[in-house]
C-alpha cells in the first residue's frame, strides 16, 4: 500500500484514495493543427517509460479530486516528493537528491513535508 | 535430441530416472551468429525454434538475462483463447491458436494444453451486445464461439452464482470451446529444447548492454559476456522492452505496469473451465494441481518491481468471491507480479524499426501467454525474409503515426 501526501490535502492517505492517471508535464501542441503526423502521435501515444525516478500524474479521487504530480521511483516504487499542478519537480533523474532550492515556493513546500 | 515417449519413460524407470539428457545445452557465445534474440522467455525462444525449423537459419543466439522463461511466460495465468474482436488481431490470435493444437507433438514435449473452453461474461445488457457482436465477428472469421444465456452458463459451471440476486447478476457469455489452458513453463523449455536440437545457442545469465549500430545498420549487441556479432537482432523482452529500445535511441509507445495473479491452496476438481468477467474484473481457472489460478486488472501505475499491489489483490479476490461465494474461505497460498509492457491499443508491436535489421516484438501488454507460438511463428517468418509477416504487418510501430489502430480495448474480454 503506498502512502501518498496529497499537496490541496495537505494529509497523508492511502493509495485508494487516488488514481494513476499517467506521465506528467506533457503539454498539449500549442497549434494542434500544423502538427505533422509523426508529432500529433508523439503527443497521443509515446510515453516515457524508464526504470527509475518518473514524473506522474494523479488524482485525489475519492478526497479534493484534485489532480496533482508524483515524483516515484519505478522499481522500488518509493514516492519521493508529490507537489501540485503547474510547479516544477526538485528531484529529477539528473538530481535524484534534488536540485538545490531556487526560490522561496519550493522551501515552503518542503517543509510542509511535500517530500512525503 | 533424446526423443520423448512412453517407452522411454519405462527404460529410465529401470536406471531410476538418473540417465535422462540435459534439455538444452549451455553453450559460450561465439563471436558471431546469423540471427540473434534478445530474450529467452515463450516468444523469443520460439522465434529462434521456428527460425531454425521452418526458415533454415540455424546459426542463432537466443540471449537472456535471467534463466529461460522466468519472465512473465512463467507469471501469467496460462489461459489461451483467439475469441478477439477486430480482423488483424482474430487472424494473429488464431494462428497461434492452430498451432497450440499440435505443439506437444511438433516439440515432442507435453506442453499440457488442455482446450477446456472459456467463458466471457457479460453482466450489463452493453456487455452482452459487445458479446454478440464479438462472436459474430469471430465466426466471420472462422473462429468457434457461441452465445450463451444465464442458463446455458449455470449449466456449464454449477458452482456460479448465476441468481438473479447478485450484485452484478450473470446475463450470458461467449463461449470459445477451443480456448484453455497450457503448462507454461514447459511451453519455454519445450521450445528451448526443440531449439537447443536445431543448434540453437542459448545463452543464459547473458545481459545485453547496449547495441552495435553503424550507419543505421545493427551489427551486434554488447553484453556482459563480450560483444557479440550479427547483423538482425530481434527483441522480445516483454516488459524490459522500453529500456532495450532506449540504447538504440528507439522509442516506443509502451508504458510497463505490474501485472499480478494469485493461486489458492490445492483443491479437489471443482471448476473444469475457464472463466472471465470484464466487468467484475477478475478471471479463474483451474489447473492440473488442483489449485485456483486467479488474475486480474494491472496495478494502475507503471513499475518493474515484479510485484503487486495489496489493494489489487483485494480487487482482484472481491471480483472471484461476487462470482464464486463457494470460494469465500478458499486461501490463497502463493501470490506474484510479473511486468506487462502494455501499448494504447491493447494490440502488440511486431515491427522493424529505424535501425535496419533491429526488429521488436513486443507491447503484448496483458495478453501475450496465448499468442506465444504464433508471434514466434511470424516472427522468425520477418526476421528470415527481411519482410514483416503479413499477419504481423498491421501491427507494425507506424499505425501510432498513422492512426491505424487495432483497438482491442475490452473487445475480446478481461484480459484487454
Amino acid at each position: 500500500m503506498l502512502y501518498i501526501h496529497c499537496p490541496y490535502c495537505g494529509e497523508l492517505r492511502e493509495e485508494e484514495e487516488f488514481h494513476p492517471k499517467g506521465q506528467a508535464h506533457i503539454a498539449r501542441p500549442l497549434d494542434p493543427d500544423a502538427c505533422s503526423d509523426e508529432e500529433w502521435g508523439d503527443y497521443l501515444f509515446f510515453r516515457d517509460n524508464p526504470r527509475g525516478i518518473h514524473h506522474e500524474l494523479w488524482v485525489h479521487a475519492v478526497g479534493c479530486r484534485k489532480f496533482f504530480n508524483v515524483t516515484r521511483h519505478t522499481v522500488t516504487y518509493e514516492i519521493l516528493e508529490t507537489y501540485r499542478m503547474g510547479e516544477q519537480p526538485t528531484i529529477t533523474a539528473e538530481h535524484p537528491e534534488g536540485r538545490p532550492s531556487r526560490d522561496a515556493a519550493d522551501q515552503a513546500s518542503l517543509r510542509e513535508g511535500v517530500r512525503a | 535430441m533424446q526423443r520423448y515417449s512412453g517407452f522411454g519413460l519405462v527404460k529410465h524407470a529401470l536406471s531410476h530416472h538418473e540417465n535422462w539428457q540435459r534439455q538444452w545445452r549451455n553453450p559460450t557465445p561465439k563471436k558471431a551468429y546469423d540471427v540473434i534474440i534478445v530474450g529467452g522467455g515463450g516468444h523469443g525462444l520460439g522465434t529462434a525454434y521456428y527460425l531454425a525449423k521452418e526458415f533454415g537459419v540455424k546459426n542463432v543466439a537466443v540471449i537472456e538475462k535471467g534463466w529461460l522463461g522466468g519472465g512473465n511466460t512463467a507469471r501469467n495465468t496460462t489461459i489461451v483463447r483467439s475469441n478477439y474482436l477486430w480482423d488483424e488481431a482474430a487472424a494473429l490470435y488464431e494462428h497461434s491458436m492452430k498451432l497450440w493444437e499440435g505443439l506437444s507433438q511438433d516439440l515432442n514435449y507435453n506442453v499440457m494444453f488442455s482446450q477446456r473452453g472459456v467463458l466471457n461474461l457479460g453482466h450489463t445488457l452493453q456487455d452482452m451486445r459487445d458479446i454478440q457482436r464479438r462472436v459474430n465477428a469471430n465466426r466471420l472469421n472462422g473462429i468457434d464461439g457461441e452465445v450463451l444465456d444465464a442458463k446455458g452458463v449455470q449449466e456449464l459451471v454449477p458452482i456460479m452464482d448465476c441468481s438473479k440476486n447478485a450484485r452484478y447478476p450473470v446475463l450470458g457469455a461467449s463461449w470459445q470451446p477451443r480456448a484453455g489452458v497450457a503448462r507454461h513453463d514447459a511451453v519455454a523449455w519445450g521450445f528451448a529444447r526443440a531449439a537447443d536440437a536445431h543448434g540453437v545457442d542459448i545463452l543464459q545469465q547473458t545481459e545485453v548492454t547496449g547495441f552495435k549500430i553503424r550507419d543505421g545498420q545493427v551489427y551486434g549487441v554488447h553484453t556482459n559476456r563480450g560483444d557479440i556479432e550479427a547483423k538482425t537482432v530481434g527483441c522480445v523482452a516483454a516488459g524490459n522492452s522500453g529500456v532495450l529500445a532506449g540504447m538504440a535511441g528507439i522509442k516506443l509507445p509502451l508504458e510497463s505496469h505490474p501485472l499480478q495473479a494469485l493461486v489458492s491452496e490445492p483443491l479437489k476438481p471443482v471448476l473444469d473451465t475457464v472463466v472471465m468477467s470484464n466487468h467484475v474484473h477478475g478471471y479463474i481457472s483451474q489447473s492440473d494441481k488442483g489449485d485456483l489460478v486467479i488474475g486480474a486488472g494491472i496495478d494502475g501505475y507503471n513499475g518493474y518491481g515484479q510485484r503487486g499491489s495489496y489493494p489489487t489483490v483485494e480487487h482482484t479476490l472481491q471480483a472471484i468471491v461476487e462470482m464464486f461465494p463457494i470460494f469465500s474461505r478458499v486461501r490463497m497460498n502463493r501470490q506474484w507480479g510479473g511486468i506487462v509492457d502494455t501499448c494504447p491499443d491493447a494490440c502488440p508491436i511486431l515491427s522493424k524499426t529505424k535501425v535496419k535489421g533491429l526488429y521488436f516484438n513486443c507491447g503484448w501488454g496483458t495478453g501475450g501467454f496465448k499468442a506465444t507460438p504464433g508471434s514466434a511463428h511470424v516472427f522468425a517468418a520477418s526476421l528470415a525474409k527481411g519482410e514483416m509477416h503479413p499477419i504481423a504487418a498491421p501491427f507494425s510501430i507506424d499505425r501510432f503515426n498513422t492512426g491505424a489502430l487495432i483497438d482491442e480495448h475490452g473487445a475480446a474480454g478481461v484480459a484487454h
